[in-house]
Parts: C-alpha cells; structure tokens; sequence
C-alpha cells in the first residue's frame, strides 16, 4: 500500500508540520515514509507545500505528481494541484479561504471549513492539525494513534502544553471528514 | 545504533559530519544546502567546534584550507555555483595534500540554473573541476540514511590519503526528509605528523603545492598518481542488483539509482529481465563491474542522469564496446518518473541496437 | 669581552635570497625576523605566503609556513588562526595580492576582527610576473600594462588599503611606513612589533603595509628606487599609524 499526499496552502499554515506529522507517525509504524518541501523561491512568494509518502515498499522518489491526498488550504492551491490528483482521490478543501468549487467529479471531497472551526476550538494555529484528522480517518493512511505519538516528536519540547489542543483539533477533524460532526 | 529520527538530508548530514569529529565548519550560503551551514551554526559552539560565515566560496574553501594545515576536521558544503568558485582551493588542496570533505548539494545547471535537483556537476566532481593533475576521491549516496553513513567515512578517507573527499547529492536529498539512525562512531583521527602547528621542537614545516623544478613536480605528480591507484584499489564502492540472470541492466548514481530501483522491480514484474549497477563511488569509479557485466549475458546498458548525459561516458568507457549502451535523462531540476524510464527500458528491450550511444 | 651589537636574526635563514638587487623584501623579512625573535614566538608563529616574489618566504623565515592561493592569504589565516587560537598567525603579502585579487579576503578578515597580523609590502607594481600594472601604481606611472603611464580615466586611482582599513572596527592596529632610509626602516620595525603584540594582546587585526622599492620593475638603479619611494611613493601614501599606535586607545 502506498499513499501519495500533497499539503498546499500560504507559509503559516503549517502545511509543512502536516505533512511531518504524517511522515513521522508513519515511521513509527515502520513505514517507509518520504516528506519533500516546496523550497527557494517559490517560497517566497508565500505559498508552501509539502509531498509526503507513506508505503510498505521503499520510495523510489519522494516528488509527488499524482496524489492520492490533496490538501488544499487555500486557492491557489486548488488551481494548481487539482488537477493532479488521481481519479478516485481525496480532496480536503479549507472552506474558510477556498471559494470556488472543484471541477473534477471523479474524486472523494471533504469540505472543512478549518479557521472556524480552529477558532472554535480556541487557536487559529491548529488549522493544520484538523485537516491530519481528516486525512488519517478517511485514509488510513497511518493510525491515530501513531499520529499521537508523532506530536510529541515534532512539537518542540517547550510547546508541549500544546499538544491537548492539537489532540483536540485531530478528534475534530476525524468526526468531521467521517461526518459525525457537522460543521457550522 | 541509536533512535530512528525523521530528518531533512542538510540537517543528518552536518549532524553526521559533527558525530564524525567535524568541529570547522566554513561556508556561504546558497540553495538549496542553507540547511547545512544553519544547522552547523547552531551545534557546532556546543561542542567547542568553531562555525564561520564566510565572505565568499572562495574564502570559505582557502580557511577549510588553513584549518586543514592546522590539523583540524574541516568541511565546507555548497552547490553548483558556490562548488564552482571553491575550485581554486580545491586544486590547491590536492596539491598540498590537505584533508578535507566537500558536500555538493547539486542545483541544475549550467551558470545559475536552477535550484531543483540535479546531476549536471557529475563532470566538475569526477573530472577535476579545477586546475592540474589530481582526482577527487567523490561519493554520490542514494538516501539520506546512506549519506549519514558515507559522511564519517568521507572523513576517514580524506584523512588516510590525505585528499579532499567530496559528498555529490542533490537538492532533493538535501530538502527531503527521510528516517535516519546514527550509527555509533568511533572517531578515530589518525595522528597528522605534517601539519603547521608552530616549530616548537622540531624543525620548521611547510605546506605548499609550489614546485617551480620541473623534476620535482613531476615526483610529485606521480606520487599522488599512485596514492589515486591505491584509492582505486581500496575504496571503489558499487551496490549491484539482480545482475545474476539479468537480459539489462540500468546503472544510475544517487537520486536517479532510487528510482532505478523500483523501475527495475516494475520491469522484472511485467517479465522483463532488469539489474542494476549503482556506482557508490563516482570517483573512483566501478569500471571493474561493469566491465565484467559487460563480459557476461546482458543485452544492453541503460544509464539514466538527471542531466545530458555525463556518467555515461564511463559507462561507455567501462563497457569498451561489448554491449550497446542506451541513454535516459531528464534536466531542469525534474527527477525522472519510473513510467518514462519504464518505456525507454522497453524500448530498448525490442531492438538493443537501435539508438545505442556506443 | 667583545660585545654583540648586532646579529642575525635566529628566524631569518642563513641562505642568500632570490630577490633582485635593491629589492626591500630582503629588509622586510629582516623585520619580520627581528620581531618574532624580540618576542620569543618562534615556536607558534605559522606564516602563510602569498602569490608574488614573495611567494619562497618560507626559504628565508625559519618557522612553520603554509603557501596561499592567489589573495587568500588572509582566509587561510583566518583557517589557521581559528583552529589553532594561541599560534600567532602573519601573512606576507604583495600589493596585488592583497589589494586587487585578494581584496575581499583582506578587508573581511579586517571587519571580523581575525586576530591575525598582515604584513603588506607595496611596490606600486607585479614584481614576479613582470612588471605590470598594481592596484597602488602611482597615476602616471609606467608599466607593460600602462604603457603611457596608469591613465584615471581608463584604470582608476591607486588604493589607500590603510585608510580603507582603518575605518573598519574590527581593525585593532593599522599603519603604514617605509623602508627607503634607516631612520624610516627603525620606524618600520616598531610598528612590525607593534602588529605582532597586537595579536598577541588578543586584540584584533593588525596591518602593516610597508612602502617599497622594485628597481628592477621601475627600471631604476636601487639608489635611485628608494629615492623615488621617499619622493613619490610617500607623497602619494602619508606615513604613521592609522589606528591602534601608541598613544592612542583602539
């Protein structure tokens, strides 16, 4: 089995902790895990992402042109990398900053609108971490759990107060991608 | 070993480079190897080491230089443009016979290219790149898990030959993240009884590459002709694949040999024989292998770089004319897809003859 | 009892020298000698030579030498110095190396502050390769690669590398002097003392930049070279120190 993902959104988002988050819970299971970032120029113009693998084989190359996953956090995301995800794939689309509709009718859609929802669960910042629930509960592409445990490895020790927050944000996402919870 | 840790390749190599007594770190900042001199910047104070931001390449590689003389584990790390100006200290510290380990995270080129990944600097880091008659004993790794391991090595290397060792990756290996374990090093530097340290009881020293007469230049130029012979001998590294009952055999270095892999998985799948020779050292460089397998059953070579076409005039060199050999690149900073190289292994699967390059 | 009033240095060689009649490299050396023996460092001094006649400096001074690339002199200093911070580390170097090719390495070497001590010997000219045209030729001076003597217009004006210097911070000690006649050459020698205590002193980078004759460059017999630095050359580069000399809090 192999998973493909892409995160895209503006620098700030934390696409980048999204998909390390994902690449770590992965390794934990002993997963061959791959996590290659957008760098140089392209950075600055503030959009980011990130393509993370996770497979039972080796990675041949962690450069993701067909995703399995698409994260998009915000339009120019979704313009760019709609496209490129297979037939059959999923989308998670943050409604807050993503208006128009996707065109494609041949993939899974998960509409979340994540700045309403973080500041719902009272930070702006865990964004991010809603939309890993989301991915981790309609994939399966790693086990919750695992992704627990990553927390701990990628929050730096000194936000460590932090992480019941993000646990929060996570349950978020998983009910609602799996939709036991229904968005405002 | 220790702990499995997801890293960027920048950080698990300097990291490596410090648990393998690097404590000189002289560098400037280029693209798409920032992460190297940042994180050196960070961790070498802790342990006493000394970090210094240089004024230019050309600064950099002339105080890894000094430092070098002075008896110290030095590194400096760059990419394309920046590797190009450190040619100058580069000849000079083969001359010299100064020890010291070079990473190359190569951006595509030529002039100032591209930042993506790429294998265009194969040429400067086997061929010389600078001036005179010297080699570059250059290792090219696959994953960030074998850079980790060849760095410490590196530093054996140049320390035992007394030669500048340099790390070819590439900016992919350098920004992706991959798990990495540490092995358990055993520093082990080798007492230096030639560096310039001050003459206090013994007679004064001197480091130079200057031999203004003819005769002693040409002592020294042969002399180090056969300290290479014995770095050929010694440390030629080559990881071979399914070569056993193979029909063809792909040979691909660093990035592209990854990707190799599971082509040669995908072929061997849909009934198509496939090896693969995936030269470690590019320098010295496995001619021993693939002129064996030259000599044996295969049918054709493949050589797949993420440029024009460089390594392939070894391959060629190395196959002597025995067996085609066929070509696959792709430039601009774009890795190869297994599929296209897939079709082109098919290709040449249906009529070796066609197309060869040799 | 006879009594020594004068003797060869113990750091300077006892072999005769490549340089040119009437060259000041050989009385250069000498104070770089004089010094390092003064101040008992024999045993740490480590010398990087550059590119130029003065390139075979380690043939004539009797302690641990490492040969730099053309201008890099200061950078491998800096190499030296910072793995090895209790050796005193001077490099030797000509006009053209230090104040054209080697420009970046001196004036950041200066600006961090290296604790290292530079002793610069400017002629005005490139001795070794001929005789061509230096960063400080004297406008109006003729040489193969100023045929009708250095023209501003087309090549610029000659570089104050002390002035430039001494306006940066981590500069400690910077000054300039001469070597065309003995009372200027006893000057020149405090002030190369000077530029080793200095580093010693732990208290920055330290620069002595000495005006010097090239006769047979300038096509001048040796008598007349030295004149021609004491009438020209000083008129052109104001003698003393700049920063760091005594009397002065650096």
């Amino acid at each position: 089995m192999k998973h493909e993902v892409i995160i895209a959104g503006f620098g700030g988002q934390g696409v980048m902790v999204a998909g390390e988050l994902l690449a770590y819970a992965g390794m934990l299971e002993g997963k061959k895990v791959s996590w290659l970032p957008s760098y140089g120029p392209e950075m600055r113009g503030g959009t980011a992402n990130c393509s993370v693998v996770v497979s039972d084989e080796e990675i041949a190359s962690p450069v993701v042109t067909e995703p399995t996953v698409l994260v998009v956090m915000n339009r120019p995301s979704l313009d760019k990398f709609e496209g490129w995800l297979v037939p059959g794939g999923l989308l998670i689309i943050n409604t807050s900053l993503v208006k128009r509709e996707p065109s494609r009718d041949d993939i899974n859609i998960v509409r979340i609108p994540c700045s309403e929802v973080a500041d719902e669960l009272g930070s702006a910042a865990v964004a991010n971490m809603i939309v890993v629930g989301a991915v981790v509960s309609r994939t399966g592409i790693v086990k919750m759990e695992s992704v627990v445990e990553g927390l701990k490895k990628v929050v730096p020790a000194h936000r460590h107060n932090l992480i019941p927050l993000n646990l929060k944000a996570l349950e978020k996402g998983r009910e609602i991608a799996l939709g036991v919870a229904v968005c405002s | 070993m220790g702990e499995k840790v997801l890293m960027k390749g920048n950080e698990a190599i300097a990291e490596a480079a410090i648990r393998a007594g690097c404590r000189y770190f002289f560098g400037y900042p280029i693209t798409p190897q920032n992460e190297i001199p940042e994180y050196m910047a960070r961790r070498l104070p802790q342990v006493g080491g000394v970090f210094l931001q240089a004024e230019s390449e050309v600064a950099a590689i002339n105080m890894v230089y000094g430092a070098a003389a002075a008896g110290g584990r030095v590194m400096t790390s760059s990419s394309g443009p920046g590797i190009s100006l450190k040619q100058e200290g580069l000849s000079y510290m083969a001359g010299a016979e100064l020890p010291c380990v070079v990473v190359n995270m190569v951006r595509a080129g030529p002039g100032l290219g591209g930042i993506q990944a790429a294998q265009s600097d194969y040429f400067q880091a086997t061929k010389g790149g600078g001036h005179g008659d010297y080699r570059l004993v250059v290792y090219g790794p696959a994953s960030i898990q074998e850079a980790v391991d060849l760095m410490a090595h590196a530093f054996d290397v140049a320390d035992r030959y007394r030669t500048p060792v340099m790390l070819l990756g590439d900016g992919m290996l350098g920004q992706m993240m991959e798990p990495v374990e540490f092995p358990d090093y055993q520093v082990n530097i080798p007492v230096k009884d030639w560096i310039t340290n001050g003459a206090s009881g013994r007679p004064a020293r001197v480091i130079s590459s200057i031999f203004l007469k003819p005769e002693e230049l040409d002592a020294h130029c042969w002399a180090m002709k056969r300290k290479y012979e014995e770095i050929a001998e010694n440390e030629t590294r080559v990881e071979c694949l399914g070569l056993d009952d193979a029909d063809f055999c792909l040979v691909a270095y660093g990035t592209t040999a990854r990707i190799c892999r599971s082509v040669m998985e995908k072929a061997r799948e849909s009934g198509l024989r496939v090896g693969l020779i995936r030269p470690i050292s590019l320098w010295p460089f496995p001619t021993n292998t693939i002129r064996e397998v030259a000599s044996g059953n295969v049918k054709a070579f493949l050589t797949v770089e993420m440029s024009t076409g460089q390594m392939i005039e070894d391959v060629m060199l190395a196959v002597n004319g025995k067996k085609p050999v066929h070509f696959y690149g792709k430039t601009g900073g774009m890795v190869p897809a297994p599929r296209d190289i897939l079709a082109k292994l098919r290709v040449v699967a249906d009529d070796p003859e066609k197309g060869r390059m040799n | 009892m006879a009594t020594v009033v004068m003797k060869r240095p113990e750091t300077l060689k006892r072999v005769i020298t490549h340089y040119c009649p009437g060259c000041t490299h050989g009385i250069a050396h000498r104070l770089v000698a004089e010094a390092i023996d003064k101040l008992g460092i024999k045993q740490k001094v480590i010398g990087v030579a550059s590119v130029g006649c003065s390139v075979f400096a380690y043939n004539y001074l009797d302690c641990d030498f490492v040969q730099a690339a053309h201008g890099r002199a200061p950078a491998v200093a800096t190499g030296l110095k910072r793995v090895l911070p209790d050796s005193v580390v001077f490099t030797y170097q000509g006009d053209g190396d230090l104040a054209s090719i080697g420009t970046a390495e001196i004036v950041h070497a200066a600006a961090r502050g290296e604790k290292i001590t530079v002793i610069f010997i400017n002629n005005g000219i490139y001795g070794m390769t001929g005789g061509q045209m230096a960063p400080t030729t004297l406008v109006g001076d003729r040489t193969t690669t100023s045929p009708e003597g250095r023209d501003p217009a087309k090549a610029g004006y000659p570089i104050k590398m002390c002035e430039l210097l001494s306006t940066l911070e981590g500069a400690a000690y910077v000054a300039r002097a001469s070597l065309h006649d003995p009372a200027n050459v006893l000057k020149a020698s405090r002030f190369v003392t000077r530029a080793f205590e200095c580093q010693l002193e732990r208290k920055g980078f330290a620069i002595v930049e000495l005006l010097s004759a090239c006769p047979t460059n300038w096509s001048l017999k040796p008598i007349d070279a030295l004149k021609a630095v004491k009438e020209k050359m000083v008129a052109h580069y104001p003698l003393g120190e700049f920063k760091g000399g005594a009397g002065s809090e650096a």
